[in-house]
Formats: C-alpha cells, sequence, structure tokens
C-alpha cells in the first residue's frame, strides 16, 4: 500500500515515515505543496497523509486542487487545528478522515488500512481469495486455516493482487506500490518475489500475463 | 442634555416661541398704524364735515343737539357700537373763545389750545388725539377729539384676537414638534436597537444602503471599527492556531517515534527515533523559549537601561552561548571593533534581539562559513550588521520574513519562524529598526539600526 505522506516537520515526517513503513505501507514523503502536487500529479497513491499547514501554503489547497484532478485516493488530514470548524472545512474539501496532532501511530495506520479497504470497496478488515486470507493490520496470511510466511514485498505482491482480483498488474504497478522513490529496484525484483510467493502458495494462484504483467489465476482456468 | 429628541424639541418650540412673539410685535406695530391712519383719516373727515355743515348754514351754530347728532353719524360712520363715545365734536367761537356747542359726552373743556391740524392733548385725565378745523367765514373752531383710550383698546383688541389663537395652537404645535423629531430621529433609534441586539461576536458591517447621509458617516466609521476589530481578531486566531500547530507539530513528531522506538525491537531503528524525539525536544524547548520570549517583549514593560550595553561584549557572550547549543553549526566571527561601544539602549532587549538574529543566521548559514558581526561606524546610519552565507530569504517572502511562525521555503528544522518576528519587536521596542536584505554573494544581511541620538 502506497501512502504519500505531506508534512513539514522533519521530526514528524521521519516517524511516520519509518513508522507506517514498518506497518506494511510503501510511505513517500514530501515537505510542501508544491512537491505534494507534484508527487500526486507524477504517481498514484493508495492513500495520502496531508498536514494542513505548510510553509508554502495550505494542505486544504493542495486537497482541493488534487481532488479538481479527480485525485481518487483517499485523505486522511492530520493537522494541530482539530476545532469542529475545522475539521467540517477539510472534511468539505475532500478529506475522508481527519485526526488532531499528537495523534497515535497505529491509530493513523489502522484509519490509512480503513480508508483503502473503503476506497476499494471492501467492508471487512481482511481479504479474501479464495482459501487464503490477507490480513492487512496483522500483516498475515493464511491458506486453509494454515499461516504462509511472507516477507514484506511478498506480502505487498500479494496485497496488491489480491485487492483487485481479475485486474492485470504490470510490473511497474507492482514496482510503484513496493518501492519509494530512494529505493535501489532490482530489475527482476519482482520476477524474484513471486516466484517465491508461487513457491509458498503453490501454483494456481498468481498467473502470469505474458508481456503484461501479473493477476490471480482465473476462477474457471 | 443628553438626549438628542429633548434637546431639538426644546431648541424647535423655544426658536418658534420666538418667531411667534416677533410676529405678534410686528402685527401690533403694524395693526397700531394702519388704525391710527384709518382713525387720523376718519378724525379729520368728521371735523372737515361738521365745518362744512356749519357752512351751509344747515345747521346752527347754536342747535347743539344737531351738531351733537352730527358728530354721532360721523361717529357711527367710524366705529362700531362697543366703540361708542369715541368721538366728541367741540364747535368753539374764534374770537371770544367761547363754547358753541359739543356733541354728547364731550368735555366742556377746550380740547385744544391752538393751531389746526392734528395734536395730542389731555383733558380730565383722559389723552385725546384731536383735529381742529378753523371756519373762518363763520368765525368758529371745529375740534373733533378720538379718545386714545378707546383706540387703545381698539388694537389691543385686534391683537387679543390674533394671540388668543396663537396661544391655543402653540401647544398643538409643540406636539407635532414633538413628533415629527420623534419620526426624525427613527433611523437614529433603529441603528441603536440594531447596534443593541447584536452579539459581541457578529462583526458583520452595518447596512449603509437606505439610511439617512447624516448618520452614513457614523455607520460607515463603526463598519471600519468593526473591520479592524475583525482583523485583530483574525490576526489573533491566525496566531493562536499557528501556535497549536507549531506546538502540537513537533509533540505528534515526538510521540510517534516514541511508539516506533517502544515497538520494534531493532536496535538501528529504536536509536534512530531516539535520536529524533532528542532534535524534536530540542526543538520544541527552543519554540517554548521564543514564545515565552516573545509574550513577554509583548506585554512588560522593559525600562531605559541608563548604563546602557556594550556590545562587543553582548555579542560575545551571545556568540559563546550558540556555539555551545549548537556546537556543528557555523561560528561567529564578532569584529573586534564592536567592543567598547556603548548602545544606550535596554540590555534586555538587545539581548533578545541579537540573539534570534545570530541564532537565525548560525542555523541558516553552512557549517563551515563564520557569521560575520560587525559595526557599520557610519555616522549617519549606524548599525550592527550580522551577515551569513545561506540561501538568504526568497525576494517575495523578504515582507512576510517578520510575520510571526512564517517560515517560507528556505526554513531550517530548528527554526520556529518566530525568531525574526521577536528580533523585529525587540528593535521597535528599542526604537531601532530591524533592516533585513539579501547580499549580493548570497546569504542574508541583518541589520540592527539604531536612532542617530
Amino acid at each position: 500500500m502506497r501512502v504519500l505522506v505531506i508534512e513539514d516537520d522533519d521530526v514528524l515526517m521521519n516517524g511516520l515515515q519509518v513508522g507506517l513503513g514498518l506497518a506494511g505501507f510503501t510511505v513517500e514523503a514530501v515537505a510542501t505543496c508544491a512537491d505534494a502536487s507534484a508527487a500526486l500529479r507524477a504517481a498514484t497513491f493508495d492513500a495520502v497523509v496531508l498536514d494542513l499547514m505548510l510553509p508554502d501554503g495550505s494542505g486544504l489547497d493542495v486537497l482541493t486542487e488534487a481532488r479538481a484532478r479527480q485525485l481518487a485516493a483517499p485523505v486522511l488530514l492530520l493537522t494541530a487545528r482539530d476545532s469542529v470548524p475545522d475539521r467540517i472545512a477539510g472534511l468539505d474539501a475532500g478529506a475522508d478522515d481527519y485526526l488532531g496532532k499528537p495523534f497515535d501511530l497505529d491509530e493513523v495506520a489502522a484509519r490509512l488500512r480503513a480508508l483503502i479497504r473503503r476506497a476499494a470497496g471492501r467492508a471487512t478488515a481482511t481479504s479474501q481469495w479464495r482459501d487464503i486470507t490477507l490480513d492487512p493490520a496483522a500483516m498475515t496470511v493464511s491458506r486453509a486455516g494454515e499461516a504462509v510466511r511472507l516477507s514484506r514485498r511478498e506480502f505487498a505482491i500479494l496485497h496488491a493482487l489480491i485487492d483487485r482480483p481479475g485486474q492485470v498488474l504490470s510490473k511497474s504497478q507492482l514496482e510503484e506500490r513496493l518501492y519509494g522513490w530512494q529505493e535501489e529496484i532490482e530489475s527482476n525484483a519482482i520476477e524474484v518475489h513471486v516466484h517465491k510467493l508461487r513457491a509458498k502458495l503453490g501454483a494456481g494462484v498468481i498467473e502470469t500475463v505474458r508481456g503484461v504483467g501479473y493477476r490471480l489465476m482465473e476462477t474457471a482456468s | 442634555m443628553t438626549s438628542i429628541r429633548t434637546r431639538l424639541v426644546l431648541i424647535l418650540i423655544v426658536t418658534t416661541g420666538v418667531v411667534w412673539l416677533s410676529a405678534i410685535a410686528w402685527i401690533y406695530l403694524g395693526a397700531r398704524m394702519q388704525v391710527e391712519r384709518v382713525l387720523d383719516a376718519r378724525l379729520s373727515e368728521s371735523a372737515r364735515m361738521v365745518s362744512s355743515l356749519l357752512t351751509r348754514q344747515d345747521i346752527s351754530a347754536r342747535q347743539e343737539v344737531d351738531a351733537g347728532k352730527a358728530a354721532r353719524a360721523a361717529e357711527i360712520a367710524a366705529m362700531h357700537l362697543p366703540y361708542e363715545r369715541q368721538l366728541s365734536c367741540q364747535i368753539w367761537a374764534i374770537n371770544g373763545g367761547a363754547l358753541v356747542s359739543r356733541s354728547e359726552g364731550a368735555p366742556a373743556q377746550p380740547l385744544t389750545d391752538s393751531g389746526v391740524g392734528f395734536s395730542v392733548t389731555q383733558v380730565n385725565g383722559e389723552t385725546w388725539r384731536v383735529y381742529a378745523v378753523e371756519n373762518r367765514a363763520l368765525g368758529m373752531r371745529v375740534l373733533v377729539g378720538d379718545n386714545m383710550r378707546v383706540r387703545d383698546q381698539l388694537i389691543a383688541d385686534v391683537i387679543r384676537g390674533l394671540a388668543l389663537p396663537a396661544l391655543l395652537i402653540l401647544p398643538v404645535l409643540a406636539g407635532l414638534i414633538w413628533l415629527s423629531v420623534k419620526k426624525g430621529l427613527a433611523p437614529l433609534n433603529a441603528m441603536a436597537r440594531s447596534l443593541e441586539i447584536r452579539p459581541a461576536s457578529d462583526l458583520s458591517p452595518l447596512p449603509d444602503r437606505d439610511s439617512p447621509s447624516e448618520i452614513r458617516p457614523m455607520i460607515r466609521s463603526l463598519n471600519g471599527l468593526f473591520a479592524r476589530v475583525e482583523a485583530a481578531r483574525l490576526h489573533e486566531r491566525d496566531f493562536t492556531a499557528f501556535a497549536a500547530h507549531e506546538l502540537r507539530t513537533p509533540i505528534a513528531g515526538m510521540k510517534t517515534q516514541a511508539q516506533i522506538a517502544l515497538g520494534h525491537g531493532d536496535a538501528t531503528v529504536r536509536d534512530n527515533a531516539l535520536r529524533q524525539i532528542v532534535i524534536g525536544v530540542d526543538r520544541t524547548s527552543r519554540l517554548v523559549r521564543q514564545l515565552t520570549d516573545l509574550t513577554s517583549t509583548e506585554s512588560s514593560a522593559f525600562g531605559h537601561d541608563a548604563n546602557g550595553v556594550d556590545a562587543g561584549r553582548t555579542l560575545q557572550t551571545l556568540a559563546d552561548d550558540i556555539r555551545q547549543h549548537y556546537p556543528k553549526a557555523a561560528a561567529i566571527a564578532v569584529d573586534p571593533g564592536l567592543f567598547n561601544v556603548t548602545l544606550p539602549v535596554n540590555g534586555a532587549l538587545f539581548m533578545l534581539a541579537a540573539r534570534n538574529l545570530l541564532e537565525n543566521a548560525v542555523l541558516h548559514a553552512p557549517p563551515d562559513r563564520p557569521v560575520a558581526c560587525w559595526l557599520r561606524s557610519d555616522p549617519a546610519n549606524p548599525g550592527i550588521v550580522i551577515d551569513d552565507d545561506g540561501p538568504g530569504i526568497p525576494a517575495d517572502e523578504l515582507p512576510k520574513a517578520r510575520d510571526r511562525f512564517f517560515r517560507g521555503r528556505n526554513r531550517t528544522a530548528m527554526g520556529s519562524g518566530l525568531g525574526l518576528a521577536i528580533a523585529d519587536l525587540a528593535l521597535q521596542r528599542m526604537a531601532a529598526d530591524l533592516h533585513l536584505e539579501n547580499r549580493p554573494g548570497g546569504g542574508l544581511r541583518a541589520e540592527l539600526r539604531f536612532p542617530t541620538p
């Protein structure tokens, strides 16, 4: 799950980056409205964490502008201004949730998971595909009731595929979800992770669509 | 007198009364003149009538009664019944001065002694207006007298006839004045009422459309005042919001880092989180100190320091202190020319301004490029200059740089957006100026300009 954090305080930005990263998110962080707009235009994110007071303007302007450009990702506002009128203004500007500072790191992660789940049209906290159950909060996967140990990257790939059953995800789409901008990506990393996933889950789960990408096996096949 | 209505009513009633009285006085004088002219004309006419009757021998001079009748006829012709006995007629022989005849009720004494024409005489305590005609052919003198008392009564009656209705009208007029004033002041009352029922928090402008031109300036200045109060309130709200943001954000950061440190077994992650907490604590304590500085500079009265401060010594002390706080940041080079320069200003304020400017410079400058602090000894424009080799302030941000909590694009991790605001405020309290400019070679020049004595 790829998340854009827009926050100008270095300590907090670092905290969100590390903390959300440990909770299984791939986190990009920017500190200004200009960088935020550029990042939102350049890449797709599953969710956005937005601070309202930024050095070069208000986060609400970024939000309004992004929503005008049909940004679909859910937005969680993090701000010190958490009076009721501020919350209303934020939600009306297109935010999906609101957290006042200081907040609980686990709560931010839980809310982000809930927002992403809702945005994907699911109500349950865990994702189910055939006999595979994926719990994003606990970062666990089980098959037919038995736990399957996956690495962070493997989990992220399976999560991405389970969130969009039947849909083909390209290698670059998976890479974007797995890696931050600063991270080096080895050219065959995705192939390696998919290979390991198949080894752990068995064949008949992940299907390669030649020249396009990967998807979960069609039920019929 | 505090009520405009009472005031207006009184002024209007007094002026109307004065106008009334003047009008009555004028009418009195005018009526008197007219009445006298008419009655005088009648008087002379009557005298000549009697004289001509004598001449035509229609009546004998001895026929006292007839003469009296003639006078009566003239009298009745001239006046109405209430003014009977106004006219008296006497016929005197010119030679010998015997009374030939007189009208009924006429006094026995001559109405006048000499001459012809009009005269005013006193006979038996009564004032008479007399017209005398001499009929030389008959050797007789005809005197017709008009009783002044009756004349005065006539004029008084005319005036009374005018003044009585006026007196009756006066209260009605006063009532009308009161009503008109009430009606005229209705817009003021309406405005007072709308101000009265308005809650203290409502600072929206009063509508000045359809309001009378007299109260429009008042409404406009009230609206101006509302706007200023609203601006001050917004400013305060912004300040509170910024302060909340600036305080709660690092706290949120520290909490997040603490949760990472608590929840993660990996030593690198934990140490990194703890280091971030230390940075957050430093930043927050600096922010709290600056907020305290700001409020104390704003509220407390700094006296004039009679001793003044040694600029060089103070700056060097500050430089050493800042060095201790930020050992890895740029050093501060205080120019020897600053030592033994005594500034006639409050030491606490000077330290506050200089500390924030020096910290600002140190935090922005590259660590290997010392911040230069020197004296501009230009006698017309003396000042202390602080030069750094940092990124400076983008030109479009220079006007906003002193705003509270403004951090701009070239902000530092430690910055709170308060340093320049505090320095500016402290210098203002010393009647000095803070001048900020980007140096041609890059970096910011902050100059403390003191007023020339």
